[in-house]
């Protein structure tokens, strides 16, 4: 029973990776640029795609996949900022919801039409393949992977914007742009870097979840939504509140589905709306958050 | 607080993001033209064994069989009931009010043919459910009536094909990981008798959300239950997502996979390997024979090369064995054409040695028990099946004395 019981608390720590991975980069991209960026599921399906196309059209192996997927997925959200997003800064934000959504259904459309509905197969790279045996768990070498990456890359992403000097300029451009653009920082540029920074984080779970999920155009929708709900309750725009919730709603809704399966899928929610009424600003949020 | 204008239009979006295909254009029909309504999952799910690949073999039957019926031109409309039952409602409402339509095809869901089946009854117009696997649809006597029809398969087919294989092979000792809702609920029923009757036992069962991408908490229970088999009592998307994480927790070593219900879309979408050895049970298969795989070729040809899923396959065959009965019946008066659709005996590229029982409005015909190959045997794209015997419709699906539906009595 014990065993069986951390090997839930591990599977909600692997949803949870993903959510965690996702959150923070909607959180960075909230908290710096104030866009509710709609099509950030549709960057973690690109992301998997980006692997899948890579592997079938140039023998792009998994290790490679995680660096360049990233890359060429934060091109496109480069590209989409620059082209479409950057025209409505001075517009309310409601507009730049709307807009992220209108390519939501376009990528997915457009991969529909190339891929397919089905789903296309991605396989566990090799040196990962098995199970491995932790002491008091065993468990898929995999898994145990993606639990670390998301780490790595959430802590390295914190520590980044909280401690370097570049984060620092990252949050004074967004609190004062015009003081910052008197120091000679190219503001714009910065903007649309944060942006394809925060895309390649989805494309980066994205690959991730390649191998243990379907690699299908709509595999985006069925992530997003929980996702947003994980911002929400950690706080809007909280980098360090994303991370933590993102792990915790994994958890949660993994113990749900151990004791009474119909719910889990709903308990995201109803942790969202417990949060919100005891507190409106997010677990890790602050009043300024919600301005 | 811009914030708290913003959660309602997310949570709006979040609910239209499944809705990008429009709705079919309204069309002017009376009584002119025959119309046959596809009402289907073209985006969600089962979209891949289903979706555009079903209305492309609806509008091939309306072709091959000359575009005319009745000396009327013969039109086909399409709606995406996403999965939505009161959406499927409002649909098929639509499809009789607005579009005139005689035939209510597809149904990929066995949630939403439910709702239809009430809708047909109430209007009096022929449903014919391709892609729902419920069998309450011509065994229990709230939802049975004399304008539904089931046909390609049901769950009683499927359990007592794959389920009682697996359990007489050796496999006492079930867990079962189950969809959610109408489909899943009458599959697991249905497995579990089946179990049952070969001396087996289900251990336990999971009722999971139709959607769910992470099965690893279900597939640790299954794990730890000491079972022999695991039953997946799900399909399409569900059935792809539980697979490929039942092969990363290498659970194949100690257990049996008894996948309940398989499109060549599943097993397309992760490869074969992940199936391969798989005992299945299906309807048809496009490479039985020559005269199935001629209609595969044509429909590879405008389905961007990919052959049908066995159950696009059952909505030509339906959609053609309607309208010969229009013809034979020279009304589409719903109960006329129902004594030309029922006990007629066919064979068609699809369904064989097939009739509709009059009793309950299933279509007998044979099922295939059949196994997944391995890539290494595949010699074809989406030749994924190997025969291993063909179940006669009488055995395949539920005898006359058990059907608790008796229409025309």
């Amino acid at each position: 029973m014990l065993e069986n019981l951390g090997g839930q608390i591990f599977n909600g720590l692997v949803s949870g990776a993903f959510y965690a991975m996702l959150s923070l980069g909607l959180a960075i991209i909230f908290g710096l640029l104030r866009i509710v960026n709609f099509a950030h599921g549709t960057m973690y399906m690109l992301g998997a795609f980006a692997a899948y196309f890579g592997a079938q059209s140039f023998g792009l192996n998994f290790w490679a996949a995680l660096i360049v997927s990233p890359i060429v997925v934060a091109i496109i959200g480069m590209v989409i900022e620059r082209l479409l997003l950057s025209r409505l800064y001075k517009l309310d934000v409601l507009y730049n919801l709307l807009l992220t959504f209108g390519i939501t259904l376009f990528l997915e459309d457009a991969m529909r039409l190339k891929f397919g509905m089905q789903g296309s197969p991605y396989v566990i790279p090799d040196q990962l393949t098995g199970i491995v045996n932790l002491g008091f768990l065993i468990y898929p070498t995999y898994r145990i992977f993606v639990i670390a990456a998301s780490l790595i890359i959430c802590i390295g992403t914190w520590l980044v914007i909280e401690k370097t000097s570049l984060g620092a300029t990252l949050r004074a451009a967004t609190e004062n742009p015009a003081l910052v653009r008197a120091f000679g920082i190219n503001v714009p540029v910065l903007i649309t870097g944060v942006f394809g920074f925060g895309c390649a984080l989805a494309a980066f779970a994205g690959v991730l979840a390649a191998p243990t999920t379907n690699v299908a155009p709509l595999m985006g929708d069925d992530i997003i939504i929980p996702t947003f709900a994980v911002v929400v309750i950690g706080g809007m725009g909280s980098i360090l509140g994303s991370i933590v919730t993102g792990f915790l709603v994994g958890v949660v809704v993994a113990m749900g589905a151990v004791f009474y399966p119909p719910i889990s899928s709903t308990l995201t929610y109803i942790l969202m709306a417990v949060v919100l009424l005891i507190r409106p600003a997010g677990l890790f949020g602050s009043a300024e958050g919600l301005r | 607080m811009k914030f708290a204008r913003l959660l309602p239009l997310a949570a709006v979006c979040a609910l239209l993001a499944p809705m990008a295909s429009p709705p079919a254009p309204a069309g002017a029909a009376g009584n002119d033209q025959v119309v046959v309504a596809n009402i289907g999952d073209m985006s969600g799910v089962y979209s891949a064994l289903d979706g555009a690949g079903a209305v492309l073999a609806d509008q091939m039957a309306i072709d091959d069989f000359g575009g005319k019926v009745l000396g009327k031109p013969i039109k086909l409309v399409s709606f995406d009931h996403r999965n939505d039952p009161g959406l499927a409602n409002q649909e098929t409402t639509e499809a009789i009010d607005r579009d005139h339509a005689t035939l209510l095809l597809d149904y990929t869901n066995s949630a939403t043919a439910l709702a239809g089946a009430g809708v047909a009854k109430e209007k009096h117009v022929i449903q014919i459910v391709t892609g729902g696997g419920t069998d309450a649809l011509t065994n229990d006597p709230k939802y049975c009536n004399p304008y539904t029809y089931h046909y390609g398969y049901d769950v009683y087919a499927l359990a007592h094909g794959t389920a009682a294989t697996l359990t007489k092979q050796g496999g006492k000792k079930w867990y079962t990981i189950t969809a959610n809702y109408a489909f899943g609920h009458a599959l697991y029923n249905d497995v579990k008798a089946a179990v049952e009757a070969n001396g087996g036992k289900v251990l336990g069962n999971d009722d999971v959300p139709l959607g769910t991408s992470d099965f690893s908490t279900y597939l640790l229970k299954a794990k730890s239950s000491g079972a022999d088999v695991l039953g997946l009592d799900n399909a399409g998307n569900d059935t792809v997502n539980a697979m490929k994480q039942i092969n990363e927790f290498g659970m194949k070593k100690n257990m049996k996979i008894g996948v309940m219900l398989l499109f060549e879309s599943d097993v397309h979408a992760l490869g074969p390997d992940y199936w391969a050895g798989s005992t299945v049970t299906i309807g048809g298969y496009w490479d039985l024979d020559a005269k199935s795989r001629a209609f595969a070729a044509r429909f590879a040809a405008k389905n961007h090369g990919n052959p049908p899923t066995w159950s696009q396959f059952a909505n030509y065959s339906a959609v053609t064995t309607y309208l010969e009965a229009v013809k034979r019946a020279g009304t589409t008066d719903p109960l006329a054409v129902e004594k030309q659709l029922v006990g007629y005996h066919f064979s068609d590229a699809f369904a064989r040695n097939a009739y509709i029982r009059p009793q309950d409005h299933l279509l007998i015909h044979d099922m295939y028990l059949a196994q997944v190959l391995p890539a290494s045997e595949v010699k074809q794209p989406w030749a994924y099946f190997k025969i291993l015997k063909v179940i006669p419709g009488a055995e395949a699906y539920r005898p006359l004395s058990e059907v608790k539906c008796h229409l025309g009595s």
